[in-house]
C-alpha cells in the first residue's frame, strides 16, 4: 500500500521558539490581542509504500526519531492517510 | 601528530583548519572527503564551519550520516582528539558524540563578530595552555549557536567541568543557556564550540587568542605518545 505521512514536528514546551515569540509580538503589534502564544514548527509529507499499515507506522516512527526530528529539542505527531 | 580536515558538501571553514593547523603547530594535515571510510591513521580531526549539507532540515542532522561519521565516533571511541567547530559543533551533537542541541539564535539573527569567552576549564587536552578564568577574543558567525541542554544534563556539565569556554557576562551572543560557548564530552577528547578557534590565529586576523587550541593538543599528544614509547 502507499501511504501519505503528514508529520508534525514542534519544539518541545520546555524549549523557548524565539520565532513563535517574533510572530506572537508581530501579531500583537496587528491588534490580534487575544493572542496568547504562538509556537512554530515544521510539516513534512513522506510518501512511502509499506505491507501494513502497522509497518507503515513503524517506518514513520523509525525516520523520525532518526532524521527528521531531534529529540533532544523536537517532538512529533504524525497521521497516515493512503496516498 | 597526524591531523585531518573533514568536507562535507557545503563545509566553508576547511581550508582555514587546515592553514590553521599548518601555521599554530605546523603538523601534517590532510582534508578529508566526506565518504572517507577509514580515519585509522589520524591523531587529530578537525569537524569544521560551514552549511553542510545547505543546513537543510537541522543543522548537521543530515552530515551526521555522512560515511567518515562513523570513522569520527570510532576515533572518539579510540580517546583520539576531535573538534567540532561551529557547524562542525552542530554536527557533533546531532551524531551524540556531544550532549544538547544548537538551536536558532534567540536574536533571530546571525551574528558574526568578535566574542569575548571566558575559559571554564583551563584542565582539558584543548586549553591547558590558558589560565582558568583567562578572557579571550574569538569570533563567531553563526544563526543557531543557542546551545540548549535540559537541566539534568546541564547540572552534569557543570559538575564535570565539561563546560570549556563560556561567553563572557553579558556577551551571550545567542542566547545559550549558562553562556555555553563549547563543552567536551566526559572523556575529554571531543570538544564542540561555536566560535572559531581557527580563524583567531593571528593578531592581523583581529586576535591570535585561537593559537593555544591548537598548541594545547599537540602537547597533550606529544605527552601521551612520549608515554607510550618509552
Amino acid at each position: 500500500m502507499d501511504v501519505l505521512a503528514k508529520i508534525y514536528v514542534t519544539l518541545k514546551e520546555s524549549v523557548l521558539d524565539p520565532q513563535g515569540a517574533a510572530v506572537s509580538h508581530a501579531l500583537h503589534a496587528l491588534r490580534y490581542d487575544t493572542v496568547s502564544d504562538v509556537r512554530i514548527g515544521k510539516y513534512m509529507e513522506v510518501t512511502l509504500s509499506a505491507g501494513s499499515e502497522q509497518e507503515a507506522h513503524q517506518l514513520v516512527r523509525g525516520m523520525c526519531d532518526q532524521l527528521l526530528t531531534n529529540p533532544v529539542i523536537e517532538k512529533y505527531t504524525y497521521e497516515l492517510v493512503e496516498a | 601528530m597526524k591531523c585531518a580536515v573533514i568536507q562535507f558538501p557545503g563545509s566553508n571553514c576547511d581550508f582555514d583548519a587546515v592553514k590553521a593547523i599548518e601555521a599554530t603547530i605546523a603538523q601534517p594535515v590532510d582534508l578529508v572527503w566526506h565518504t572517507a571510510t577509514d580515519l585509522s591513521q589520524y591523531d587529530f580531526i578537525v569537524v569544521p564551519g560551514g552549511f553542510s549539507y545547505g543546513d537543510y532540515l537541522r543543522a548537521g542532522a543530515i552530515a551526521r550520516f555522512a560515511a567518515v561519521m562513523k570513522e569520527v565516533e570510532r576515533a572518539a571511541a579510540d580517546g583520539r582528539f576531535v573538534l567540532g567547530i561551529c557547524n562542525g559543533f552542530q554536527v557533533l551533537t546531532e551524531a551524540g558524540l556531544l550532549p544538547g542541541a544548537l538551536r536558532r539564535n534567540e536574536s533571530l539573527q546571525f551574528r558574526c563578530e568578535l566574542t569575548e569567552l571566558v575559559v571554564a576549564n583551563a584542565a582539558t587536552a584543548f586549553t591547558r595552555h590558558y589560565q582558568e578564568g583567562e578572557r579571550i577574543v574569538i569570533p563567531i558567525a553563526h544563526g543557531e549557536g543557542n546551545y540548549y541542554a535540559d537541566e539534568q544534563t546541564l547540572r552534569r556539565l557543570q559538575t564535570n567541568g565539561q563546560i570549556v569556554f563560556r561567553y563572557a557576562q553579558g556577551c551571550n551572543p545567542n542566547g545559550s543557556i549558562d553562556d555555553i560557548a563549547g563543552i567536551v564530552n566526559e572523556r575529554g577528547n571531543v570538544l564542540g564550540m561555536m566560535p572559531h578557534p581557527e580563524r583567531a590565529i593571528h593578531s592581523r586576523l583581529g586576535s591570535e587568542d585561537g593559537t593555544k587550541v591548537f598548541t594545547s593538543i599537540l602537547q597533550v599528544w606529544r605527552e601521551t605518545h612520549a608515554a607510550i614509547q618509552s
